[in-house]
């Protein structure tokens, strides 16, 4: 009796969550979501309904923009993106879990991805689609001393712990003029392995002219400071903590309103400040290291830019995909979705903290996604 | 008592019965197998999965504070730290958690009136109604910085207290062990107080009239029937809490600041548990090797834990044994 | 006592209710004062959280939207959308995950109390049971990844993070059912085995009910646990935007998942989605909480 009772009662909870599958909707057009769609780009829609990516957590906001804007341009065609990791993300494309992969870093030669992803694409190359540039921002709390000047070498200085004080004479030669406190710097890392601190080591390794001598690697080797999680671990902590200092996202730098350093290039003269135009510069500039449509950047170019105006301090995000997909369902749809993220998908991407593609990379990764089949 | 429920058998009764019998028993014996068996699988599957990296690794498991399985050919990892870390954070939170749910746990069964008590324990429960990632951004962005000022009390007053010496990260943000610890015994509370209000509450009637009618307090009634009677549920349910402390994983992951120097033995130290050490690293899990390190803590985190178990065990076997 | 040979009109026994010591009043008195601090110190936190809580998500739930949307097509600083999508990801995998692990756990915790004896298969049972709750989520979830992932060679879906959410309850569920087994008075048993009931039918009609209110006390914490668990939902299956009803294939948001990915929303709109899905995971746990105070009260009263 009791028990009969007690399954009537979970009847209920279960009959609850079968009608609560009954009534939710996808449907988020009235709300303003597809404002931004235009037909602008011809792009040849179809292919496999529903594709699945994984990857950086770098580039989700622009896959999130991306995905809107291909569902827009393409009907009924969609695409999940799961940011679990750049590891996971090349791991998941080679495992077939996945029909293109998110990476920070290229397919590496040395540990056998290249191998194990033609391996996935039945004998074709697969290649890496530098699509996503997101600017790195130096970020600090440091009160009434806005824009302060760093170089690779300070920074390098900083972050292993050789300079201690705001006032120290290294930061002082750049930033004349500014009122230096003589509080501690407080160093803060992401405690996590990520693509951003892998980059940020890459630059002051690139630029430092040989002050940075930790290497690079996903895990911050600098030894100093105290690490948090994630980029909002970073942005809260250095919001939190007075004298603290960071590299962020360009986007949590400006959502928190953090304060922002400016960069002196490796070409020397003026501070650059971070924005869009002067990261398209540093984009611009840099060349390739991959042949033929595998577009691997030689990232030494782009950060030790001597451009003048060009923001060195770019982070690359890489699509990896297969140069010919054995099912062409997937390939037409993997190449219609990329074309759209070139395209319509850049737009309002420099609201989200990204950096949009210049005109001639676009065309770059166009031609080399036409090459998909 | 336990002992006394086995010992009785019902009577021995026709084949009918008997197969009605033997397949319940079955059944029963099925699922522990089910649990015995998945215990072992997990088990067997760390062990494969850690031996080739501890093989592979170039300084002692278990005395070395660093942390680095970055180079596949040069892989450097010692689980010292992660020890010092998840135990001073357990152990702080079993402390303030343990007393608290006792004393809660009395006053719902013994002291407020059937009809309030159920509204007042379901305010307990609803604590356990919030997920450790919502502990851990409430941790992090909100009681972090609020217990700030109190650490550096503390720190400042009491720094001669080892435990309150200064740690590895600083105060500022509040991303020590002792917000962790603070955090995690919030979170532990309910279940150890579940577990205890359940136990309390059997206490024998006759017991509790009897120790009324000699004249005791209320107090002194339970001092002498409802906690030696509850003792065994009280210590296997701060054990499941404890068990909780020791896994939690995203809260105190996104709670702590992890620090680049080694551990200090203070409440005010960054770093990493266990469990947070692996999730951090878990998008990344690619590598064998390194991916490899990482079990070997998790089964590091295993074995400690049951020793732990195992403990509380005999201590509550001992306890039982005392009040009959 | 000599005062009792001299005086023939004293009562022959001392009164039987003698004023109660200071001290022990004052000990008493004592007692139940910090009993009720102790309540009244947990109560802050708790109070402080969701305060916290609901007034940082609780705009996000009012909008209609919130309980029948999905966020599919909706962009990072649109406050748009809703949480429909993780809602049901939530409920499926728990409920998936408590169809296993309940039977299995009161069939286990029958086993140990009724016919284990102690033995050694059950006290083998009782040590993997303690190893079980040992073991961290993000560790049961690698063993359920390798496991049906690497080995069986099947996608990551709702229905591998419900594997991964059985070994998490299971210890929980063996753990309180053994408990409140234990604690049935062996009175019935005995009562019921004289009247000629078979063991199994005086178990599953006797003792289970009787103990049926701590039972369902642990099953609905346990579901309470897993429910929030954020490390297997984060190995086992993907994000997505949008809804997925299928348990066996693609990937599923649940609500700790989606806070999870809004964290990485910078934007004030994920702010917001993060606390409304928060205040939305504990409003669906409490429910089932609620479900299982319910559910205990019916039983309460018809035992005793």
């Amino acid at each position: 009796m009791k028990i009969q009772r007690h399954g009537a009662v979970l009847g209920l909870v279960a009959a609850g969550a079968l009608l609560l599958s009954a009534c939710g909707s996808d449907n988020n057009t009235g709300t303003g979501g597809n404002t931004q769609a235009s037909s602008a780009s011809n792009v040849e829609c179809g292919g496999k309904a529903k594709l699945k990516a994984s990857g950086s957590s770098a580039q989700a906001n622009a896959m999130t923009r991306f995905v809107t804007a291909y569902e827009t341009a393409c009907e009924g065609q969609s695409l999940d993106y799961n940011s679990n990791g750049s590891g996971a993300g090349v791991k998941e494309f080679n495992g077939k879990q996945t029909d293109f992969g998110g990476s920070d870093s290229p397919l590496n030669k040395d540990k056998g991805e290249y191998d194990a992803a033609k391996t996935r694409c039945d004998g074709s190359d697969a290649w890496n689609l530098p699509a996503v540039f997101g600017p790195i921002a130096i970020t600090y709390n440091v009160a009434g001393a806005d824009g302060l000047v760093f170089d690779a070498a300070t920074l390098s200085k900083i972050f292993s712990g050789a300079v201690t004080t705001w006032n120290d004479p290294a930061i002082a030669a750049l930033n004349s003029g500014k009122q230096l406190p003589a509080d501690k710097i407080v160093v803060v890392f992401r405690s996590d392995e990520s693509g951003t601190t892998d980059n940020f080591q890459k630059y002051l390794e690139a630029a430092s002219k040989g002050a940075w001598t930790k290497g690079s690697g996903k895990a911050f080797t600098g030894g100093v400071g105290e690490g948090a999680k994630g980029n909002e671990g970073t942005s809260a902590a250095v919001k939190g903590t007075k004298g603290a200092i960071t590299y962020n996202e360009w986007s949590f730098a400006k959502a928190n309103k953090l304060q922002i350093a400016k960069i002196v290039n490796s070409g020397g003269g003026e501070p650059v400040e971070l924005t869009t135009a002067s990261a398209g510069k540093a984009i611009e500039g840099a060349k390739f290291k991959g042949e033929g449509n595998d577009l691997v950047l030689d990232l030494k170019s782009l950060y030790a830019t001597e451009t003048a105006g060009a923001y060195p301090l770019v982070l690359a995000a890489y699509e990896i995909v297969c140069s010919k997909y054995t099912d062409a369902e997937t390939g037409k749809a993997v190449k219609a979705f990329l074309t759209v993220a070139v395209t319509d998908g850049q737009k309002g991407l420099e609201d989200a903290g990204y950096s949009p593609l210049p005109t001639a990379f676009q065309e770059k990764l166009l031609t080399a996604i036409k090459a998909i089949a | 008592m336990a002992e006394e429920v086995t010992g009785s058998s019902p009577p021995a009764k026709s084949n009918g019965r008997r197969r009605g019998d033997g397949v319940f028993r079955s059944m029963t014996t099925g699922s522990s197998l089910v649990i015995v068996v998945s215990i072992g699988l997990i088990g067997l599957f760390l062990l494969i999965q850690a031996v080739p990296s501890l093989n592979a690794n170039n300084i002692n498991f278990f005395t070395s504070p660093e942390w680095a399985t970055g180079e596949v050919g040069n892989l450097r990892f010692g689980i010292r730290d992660l020890l010092v870390v998840t135990v001073l954070s357990s152990l702080l939170a079993l402390a303030i958690a343990m007393p608290l749910a006792m004393g809660i746990a009395l006053f719902l069964t013994h002291y407020l009136q059937p009809k309030l008590a159920r509204p007042f324990a379901y305010v307990i429960d609803l604590l356990a109604a919030v997920p450790s990632i919502v502990f851990g951004l409430w941790g992090a962005k909100v009681l972090g910085p609020a217990l700030e000022p109190v650490a550096t009390f503390l720190n400042e007053n009491l720094a001669w207290v080892p435990l309150f010496s200064d740690g590895n990260v600083s105060l500022s943000g509040g991303g020590n062990i002792f917000t962790a610890g603070i955090v995690l015994s919030i979170m532990i509370l309910p279940i150890i107080t579940a577990v205890s209000r359940e136990v309390f509450r059997q206490t024998p009637v006759m017991q509790i009239e009897g120790a009324l009618a000699l004249g005791a307090t209320r107090w002194e009634m339970i001092r002498t029937t409802v906690l030696p009677f509850g003792r065994s549920g009280y210590i296997a349910g701060s054990m499941l809490g404890l068990g909780r402390a020791l896994g939690e994983t995203v809260a105190v992951l996104i709670i702590l600041r992890s620090a680049t120097s080694s551990s200090t033995f203070s409440f005010f130290d960054g770093g990493y548990t266990f469990a947070s050490k692996i999730a951090s690293a878990a998008p990344e899990f690619s590598e064998p090797l390194s991916t490899g390190a990482y079990i070997a803590a998790g089964l590091v985190l295993f074995v400690f834990t049951f020793a732990v178990n195992a403990l509380a065990r005999y201590v509550a076997g001992r306890g039982k044994a005392k009040a009959s | 006592m000599t005062a009792t040979l001299t005086d023939p009109n004293r009562p022959a026994q001392a009164p039987a209710f003698q004023k109660i010591s200071p001290a022990r009043q004052f000990k008493n008195y004592l007692a139940m004062t910090l009993m009720g601090l102790a309540f009244l110190v947990a109560v802050v936190p708790l109070v402080w959280l969701l305060f916290t809580v609901v007034s940082n998500g609780y705009s996000a739930l009012v909008n209609g939207d919130w309980w029948s949307k999905s966020l599919k097509g909706v962009l990072p600083e649109q406050f748009a959308g809703g949480v429909y999508h993780a809602l049901y990801g939530s409920i499926m995998q728990a409920l998936v995950c408590a169809l296993i692990a309940v039977p299995i756990g009161i069939l286990t915790a029958v086993y140990l109390v009724e016919y284990g004896n102690n033995g050694r298969f059950a006290r083998l049972t009782t040590f993997m049971v303690d190893i079980l709750s040992g073991v961290p989520s993000i560790v049961a979830a690698l063993f359920v990844f390798a496991l049906w992932v690497t080995t069986f060679g099947f996608e990551t879906s709702a229905f591998a993070v419900s594997l991964a959410l059985v070994l998490l309850m299971l210890p929980v569920v063996v753990r309180s059912t053994e408990e409140m087994l234990r604690l049935v008075p062996d009175e019935l048993r005995e009562a019921s085995y004289a009247l000629g009931v078979p063991k199994w039918k005086t178990i599953v009609k006797i003792v289970l009910p009787t103990a049926l209110s701590g039972i369902v006390t642990g099953v609905m914490l346990a579901t309470a646990r897993v429910m929030g668990e954020t490390a297997p939902v984060l190995v086992l299956v993907g994000y997505s935007r949008s809804i997925n009803f299928d348990i066996f294939g693609g990937n599923m948001a649940s609500l700790p998942l989606l806070i999870y990915n809004e964290l990485l929303n910078p934007e004030e709109a994920g702010q917001l989605r993060v606390w409304g899905a928060a205040l939305t995971l504990i409003l669906l746990i409490m429910f089932f909480n609620l479900v299982a105070t319910v559910i205990s009260r019916f039983s309460a009263i018809k035992t005793k």
